[in-house]
């Protein structure tokens, strides 16, 4: 795993401080937002790995995440990036459902607790055949159900491949949750549950941060990270390194640990795309889960009850 | 002077208590419909300020009920649309007394069926959007466009055929008008004094318009049918949806036509008017296109069944299964189809309370199909239901979904009720003209 997708800040140390200035600054974007950065003491500490490689234990309210705040604007997040076409392998045959994919995806996104822009599911392809854990996120189709039907244009697709939203010009039709068969994308049913901090910032469509009541998201393949150079939060929350991210006009992904010839695990691994029918060209690929690092079962432990209760019935068939 | 013969004067009368004041029975009624609006305005100011988390829709079912009552509203609008329309065309004598109310429908009902769309529609503040960043390519485009025009088409048909009666109010002797009331008449006959070259162009109008209207109908609910068409989802994506919607609207407007009919035939005693014969014919018309409706449902679902790809098996198991939608659906096919063709077709039953009773019956299961439309489709994605809460799975409808559908249907009766303050609901020129022609020949 990473540690650079992440900055964190220690106010005890005045080179941070400077940088935690920055953030604060960076976060508002434009002098109209009033956001302040006071926070209480949690009581709980965190031990992180400073920039100067040095351990260090804070206090969990001082640690700022500097990622989904500020994008590009919105002439800019509809072209997309030049030259690039991303693409994500995910390798089912190393997913255990551990869900920091999800919880990274949540946090980075300042999602409300109920919006999960990844999902995944227990999938079992047939009575007889043996069930497995299926990492879900967009598909980012290069033939979009979603972006056909929208009569706004607020949903889009770039030449980088990628499918984002403008929540500012969403109207909430959701014909677009009608149109994607694949069930990616949410509703803010109501007004999503977020810090001011980060309430008061521009939306971009980058970032898809913020939320806005009444609109739809999804997962964004996190362009912002892509424009720094940096991976997606679920890549590199994943401790079995399932996700690969990459560039197919490079013909390279990675999952942060190694980088691989796209073209080759496809043909090696017997890459295919999910339910590749429906004729909607996904940019996800999938490795099956040959060879498995662990028993599915392995997904079932530690879950709380209220998860757990989600895949009931599908392991005892 | 507008000539007025005695039929037309005897339907003045029947209808002057109506037009020229307003009696305490129709204030209690109005006061009525105004407690279920006022509701209804609750539950919306509930659903504006706390966010669409008061209906039961969730991620996975994104429409609901609203978008069933958006298809039936759109639906029974055909009444006027492809009835008196279609009767226009033919020349068709016995249609002239209740074209009045079929167009009322038609009008009233296109009004509200938009707004139930408008209830789905996260963001009201940015309706604005659909015309600054229209894109032609989504169905939704189609179907501002399709409405929208359909709309204006129905109020010119109706105005078209008002004009006459509006000059008649105007110069009427028999009503006792107020003085805006009759300024008002006189504002809306736009100067119409029945000279020949008048007469020819109301005609000429008339004509084009019933002419348009008709494909004008057709478009707005293939359009209709075709936001649910467009998608790959087993249960809507389906190449006869077009068609199935039309033949579906044309037969709950004939029913809503029907029930209207009898209501206003007891009301205000107008059985010199709507005759036993206009149920009996209407009731013909129901018959065929019952058989035409029962005949797409089967092929729609014959195929869907018979076919057995995996993801369509889901849902025709969830339409088939007893525990799940198999009481409703069963209902919608019996009461929707078989019982108003057994009721029509036995002589003994074909009278007005019996047709009226199957069309009540039919228009309910014709909503009940609606749903069954929205709901179990959305109900059965393509990915397991899983990984996600609990509460997010299946749909419920809400109390403000439920008070917002009652609204509806009271500002239906309640625009009804104004507009019957403003014409006589049997147009007085048309059947006085008739009526005039059937005693000169006699």
């Amino acid at each position: 795993m990473k540690e650079t997708d992440i900055e964190w800040i220690n106010e005890r140390r005045d080179f941070i401080k400077k940088a935690a200035l920055g953030v604060t600054v960076a976060a508002c974007g434009s002098a109209v937002c009033g956001c302040s950065s006071n926070s209480k003491e949690e009581g709980e500490k965190v031990v992180l790995l400073s920039p100067d490689g040095e351990l260090v234990t804070v206090d969990s309210s001082h640690v700022k995440h500097v990622h989904k705040t500020v994008g590009v604007s919105k002439e800019i997040a509809r072209q997309g990036i030049p030259g690039r076409k991303f693409v994500m392998v995910i390798d089912l045959a190393k997913c255990r459902n551990a869900r920091k994919c999800v919880t990274a995806c949540q946090k980075m996104h300042h999602l409300p607790e109920e919006d999960e822009w990844l999902q995944v599911r227990l999938m079992k392809d047939s009575p007889d055949a043996a069930p497995y854990w299926f990492p879900k996120i967009c598909f980012h189709c290069d033939n979009p159900p979603c972006v056909k039907v929208c009569p706004v244009d607020a949903t889009f697709k770039r030449q980088d491949g990628l499918v984002l939203i403008d929540t500012d010009r969403c109207i909430g039709c959701k014909f677009c949750m009608a149109a994607c068969p694949y069930s990616t994308r949410v509703f803010n049913w109501s007004e999503p549950d977020q810090p001011e901090e980060i309430k008061c910032l521009d939306y971009s469509p980058e970032t898809s941060v913020p939320a806005k009541i009444g609109t739809v998201a999804k997962c964004d393949f996190c362009p912002d990270m892509a424009r720094e150079g940096l991976l997606p939060d679920c890549v590199t929350a994943c401790p079995n390194g399932v996700f690969y991210f990459g560039d197919q006009n490079e013909d390279v992904v990675t999952n942060g640990d190694e980088t691989i010839r796209f073209s080759e695990i496809i043909r090696d691994r017997g890459g295919y795309r999910f339910a590749e029918d429906l004729g909607t060209e996904p940019r996800v690929w999938y490795l099956p889960p040959k060879d498995r690092m662990f028993p599915v079962e392995r997904g079932m432990e530690d879950l709380p009850a209220e998860i757990k209760d989600r895949f009931k019935g599908v392991m005892e068939e | 002077m507008m000539r007025t013969t005695n039929t037309g004067i005897q339907i003045q009368r029947i209808f002057a208590p109506m037009i020229e004041r307003t009696s305490l029975r129709e204030k209690l009624w109005i006061g009525m419909l105004l407690s279920v609006l006022a509701v209804g305005m609750y539950a919306l100011y509930l659903q504006a300020t706390v966010g669409h988390t008061v209906t039961g829709m969730r991620d996975n079912v994104v429409w609901g009920i609203y978008i069933a009552n958006f298809i039936f509203f759109i639906g029974i609008s055909y009444a006027g649309a492809v009835i008196s329309g279609l009767l226009h065309l033919f020349q068709v004598e016995w249609r002239k007394p209740i074209i009045r109310i079929a167009e009322l429908i038609t009008v009233i009902a296109t009004i509200i069926g938009p707004l139930f769309i408008l209830l789905c529609v996260g963001r009201l503040d940015r309706l604005h959007h659909l015309v600054l960043y229209a894109r032609l390519q989504s169905p939704i485009t189609w179907d501002v466009l399709a409405i929208s025009t359909y709309l204006t088409g129905s109020i010119i048909f109706l105005y078209l055929a008002s004009v006459k009666d509006f000059a008649i109010y105007r110069d009427s002797t028999t009503l006792n008008l107020s003085k805006w009331k009759r300024r008002f008449f006189a504002f809306m006959a736009i100067n119409y004094h029945d000279t020949p070259s008048q007469q020819k162009s109301i005609n000429v109008a008339m004509n084009l318009m019933a002419i348009m209207i008709i494909p004008l109908a057709i478009i707005v609910h293939s359009v209709l049918s075709w936001i649910f068409g467009m998608t790959l989802r087993p249960g809507w994506h389906s190449t006869i949806f077009g068609p199935y919607f039309v033949l579906a609207a044309i037969y709950s407007g004939t029913g809503v036509l029907i029930i209207a009919l009898y209501i206003f035939r007891r009301m205000y005693k107008l059985h010199d008017f709507i005759l036993d014969k206009h149920f009996t014919y209407l009731g013909y018309i129901m018959l065929v296109l019952a058989a035409g409706y029962g005949y797409f449902t089967f092929s729609e679902y014959l195929t869907d069944w018979y076919g057995s790809e995996t993801w369509t098996s889901q849902l025709i198991q969830k339409l088939f299964g007893w525990d799940e939608y198999g009481k409703l659906f069963l209902f919608t096919n019996v009461g929707g189809i078989i019982l108003p063709i057994l009721v029509v077709a036995t002589p003994k039953l074909r009278k007005p309370g019996w047709i009226t009773l199957a069309s009540a019956i039919m228009v309910l299961a014709m909503w009940v199909k609606r749903y069954l439309i929205v709901v179990p489709t959305l109900e059965t994605p393509l990915l397991p239901i899983q990984d996600i809460r609990p509460e997010y799975v299946n749909y419920s409808i809400t109390w403000v979904e439920w008070a917002l559908t009652l609204s509806g249907i009271a500002l239906f009766l309640l625009l009804f009720t104004i507009a019957s303050k403003f014409m006589t609901l049997i147009p007085v020129s048309e059947v006085a003209e008739s009526h005039d022609e059937i005693t000169q020949t006699k």
